[in-house]
């Protein structure tokens, strides 16, 4: 029921001070109590009711103002030695030093001491006082733990030291321990990128929150960065202009090389990935010009080898695709995909003899752009895809369809390296998600509000155990995962791959009954183009689905009138007709 | 029994490091004097600083929450080894030993 109250105004008086005056309490709308409506309700007897003792309990959480810390060292030098004693002086210290010894005290404490010392010594050499001496019980007593809630935690955040706000859009982990993250810094926001920003890109020490290791300086913002697998010195970057430079970290902060701008891209460069070589020198890298180059770092001058994104094979740049992830995976060293910006993923054949045969097949399904692509670490066949409002899990046989897709909008994601089920997405509002998905397909398991802002990218630690995310507003956030989502399971690897199975096969029933469909109307419209009375038919058509559309309603009714009888009171009734 | 006989008896038990017999005079800033050693000279130096300041903090601590109350010994257990100290009025005895596994 809508209470509405309405009072007029004439034009003339808008606009007139306020005369406020005291007006007595008036009455809009007065309900009372309908005796009927207590038909429909039923008194409830006995009625439980809580009632608690207890102390009452408030949750407080406070948080302190950032702490800059700076480590510091201090050299110890001897002191303690009384003012006339010169402590560089080995004379006089011995001197002190047999003067000390003389003294009465001196023997009879150390005695003393000596003695206490000697008990305890043996005491440590007897028996080990840190042995564990249950270690089945041990076990059984993690497993009841993992039952506990996931949790991550914040451990720290690092924030972009330059005045202009920039997005972070890459992290990559150092990798072989990973205790440097590199994070690239730029503003994908077309031609509104604040005049003063920082071109700079940080490589930040996980010890060290408050400033960054060292800084990066390229010819242009860098959109996405990586670590070389092999190298922990030497980073690649691609660039907003397009250009790819490489940098080796011993060699201070000026890229190395910077491929030239004729060759290189037309767009930002979206992601550079490393490849597997036995130089450990070749990378490729994709943009939204529709490109996908290769490159060698010994020589940027240009790239080793170009692929044109186009689906009609032709080599077109203007119809071709824009790529926004790449996806390369050691143990296929010769096939890689590309997500592209229009929401194909395209699987591409590197060995190839002629360009039209590089692009292998297309797997549609994604209504916005891809964001991320990965393969699973542990079952290549099948990998993930992030898109504008889906997180999809593929399997490379079924094209047409995903597998399994969840339902938020999402900028960037990730499997976890140390369980086949477990892959995080972050959002547009700043929140991380962890899924199971032996756990839970529909929900996340864990969700947790990293920042207020929109997070661009997220990187998981080799180990599993940290993660990076990076937020639009230049803070690189690290978080901790409990243990319970990053220990792998005993049976995992198995389930996982059982239901990995099980959702391709679903699929591939799907894709059959699709294509039989599909089938079955092209081959019934054929045939109604082969006979004459097309037109007859379409009409015969529209009565049938007429009496169908009847019989379904009075079936309806049927059915509502049967309630009716069975519950004995009229509104049904009311409602159906 | 003289200080040689106790430092030789300590030294001969299994596992041990070495000792240090430290000077708690404070008379300029926080550090020990190291009287006797069996380590060389830069370790003793670090341990006896720091092992003094410990000492100091730790007494301090169980003299607060029970005036009555003093330290008798402290064992410092690390991963790769253990420092025993054993205070007394004007000196340390610090033990480094390796624990038997």
């Amino acid at each position: 029921m809508e209470h509405v109250f309405v009072y007029t105004r004439k034009r003339r008086e808008f606009g007139r001070p306020c005369h406020f005056s005291d007006r007595p309490a008036e009455l809009i709308v007065d309900i009372l109590p309908d005796a009927g409506l207590r038909a429909e309700f039923v008194e409830r007897n006995p009625l439980p009711a809580q009632v608690q003792c207890g102390p009452e309990w408030s949750e407080h959480e406070v948080n302190t103002e950032r702490l800059e810390s700076e480590a510091r060292g201090m050299n110890h030098v001897e002191g303690g030695w009384p003012k006339d004693i010169n402590p560089l002086d080995m004379e006089q210290t011995m001197r002190y030093r047999k003067k000390v010894e003389k003294d009465e005290h001196y023997r009879s404490a150390i005695v003393r001491l000596g003695s206490i010392m000697e008990h305890y010594i043996k005491q440590n050499n007897a028996v080990d006082i840190y042995q564990e001496y249950f270690t089945e019980g041990q076990e059984e007593d993690d497993e009841e733990e993992e039952q506990e809630q996931p949790v991550a935690r914040t451990i720290s955040v690092f924030r972009d030291p330059g005045a202009v706000k920039r997005w972070v859009t890459a992290l990559s982990w150092s990798p072989a321990g990973g205790c440097k993250l590199a994070a690239a810094y730029s503003c994908l926001d077309f031609q509104r990128a604040p005049p003063n920003m920082s071109y700079d890109s940080y490589i930040w020490d996980l010890e060290n929150h408050s400033r960054p290791e060292m800084s990066l300086k390229p010819a242009s913002p860098l959109v996405c960065l990586e670590y070389n697998p092999k190298d922990s010195h030497i980073l690649l970057g691609g660039g907003y202009n397009g250009q790819i430079a490489y940098w080796d970290t011993r060699k201070g902060s000026h890229p190395v090389e910077t491929s030239p701008i004729e060759v290189s891209h037309r767009e930002p460069v979206y992601k550079v990935i490393w490849l597997q070589s036995k130089t450990g020198t070749e990378a490729f890298s994709g943009s939204t010009d529709g490109q996908v180059l290769w490159w060698d770092i010994r020589k940027l001058s240009e790239p080793t080898e170009k692929l044109v994104l186009d689906l009609s094979r032709k080599g077109d740049l203007g119809h071709a695709l824009g790529c926004l992830s790449l996806e390369f995976e050691t143990t296929m060293p010769t096939k890689f995909m590309v997500g592209t910006k229009q929401g194909l993923v395209v699987s591409c054949n590197r060995k190839a003899k002629t360009p039209a045969e590089k692009i292998v097949c297309t797997y549609s399904g994604h209504n916005g752009s891809i964001y991320a692509l990965q393969r699973n670490p542990f079952f290549p066949k099948y990998f993930l895809t992030v898109a504008g409002w889906t997180a999809r899990i593929w399997s490379e046989d079924v094209k047409e369809s995903s597998i399994m897709s969840t339902r938020v909008h999402l900028l960037d994601g990730c499997w976890s390296p140390v369980r086949p089920s477990v892959f995080f997405t972050v959002k547009m509002d700043g929140t991380l998600d962890v899924w199971d998905f032996l756990f839970n397909q529909k929900d996340p398991t864990l969700s947790l509000k990293v920042c207020d802002e929109a997070l661009w990218s997220l990187r998981v630690q080799d180990n599993g155990h940290f993660l990076a995310c990076g937020s639009q507003q230049g803070t690189t956030t690290l978080l901790e995962i409990s243990s319970g989502l990053c220990t792998l399971q005993r049976n995992e690897k198995a389930l996982a791959s059982e239901m990995f199975e099980r959702e391709t096969k679903g699929a591939k029933i799907l894709e059959e009954q699709q294509r039989e469909i599909r089938l079955k109307e092209r081959s019934r419209s054929e045939q109604s183009k082969e006979e004459e009375r097309k037109e007859s038919e379409k009409v015969e058509r529209a009565k049938e689905l007429l009496e169908r559309a009847e019989r379904h309603f009075f079936h309806m009714v049927e059915g509502g009138r049967m309630l009716l009888n069975k519950n004995g009171s009229d509104h049904l009734g009311v409602q159906v007709l | 029994m003289s200080v040689e006989e106790t430092i030789k008896r300590i030294q001969s038990q299994k596992g041990v490091q070495g000792i240090i017999i430290v000077n708690a005079e404070v008379l300029i800033c926080n550090a020990g004097i190291p009287i006797k050693t069996t380590l060389d000279n830069s370790n003793t130096v670090h341990y006896a600083g720091l092992i003094h300041q410990l000492v100091m903090k730790a007494r301090s601590t169980v003299r607060e929450i029970d005036p009555q109350n003093d330290l008798t010994f402290l064992r410092v257990r690390s991963k790769k080894n253990e420092i025993m100290i054993a205070p007394d009025k004007d000196y340390f005895l610090i033990v480094i030993q390796n624990p038997s596994e």
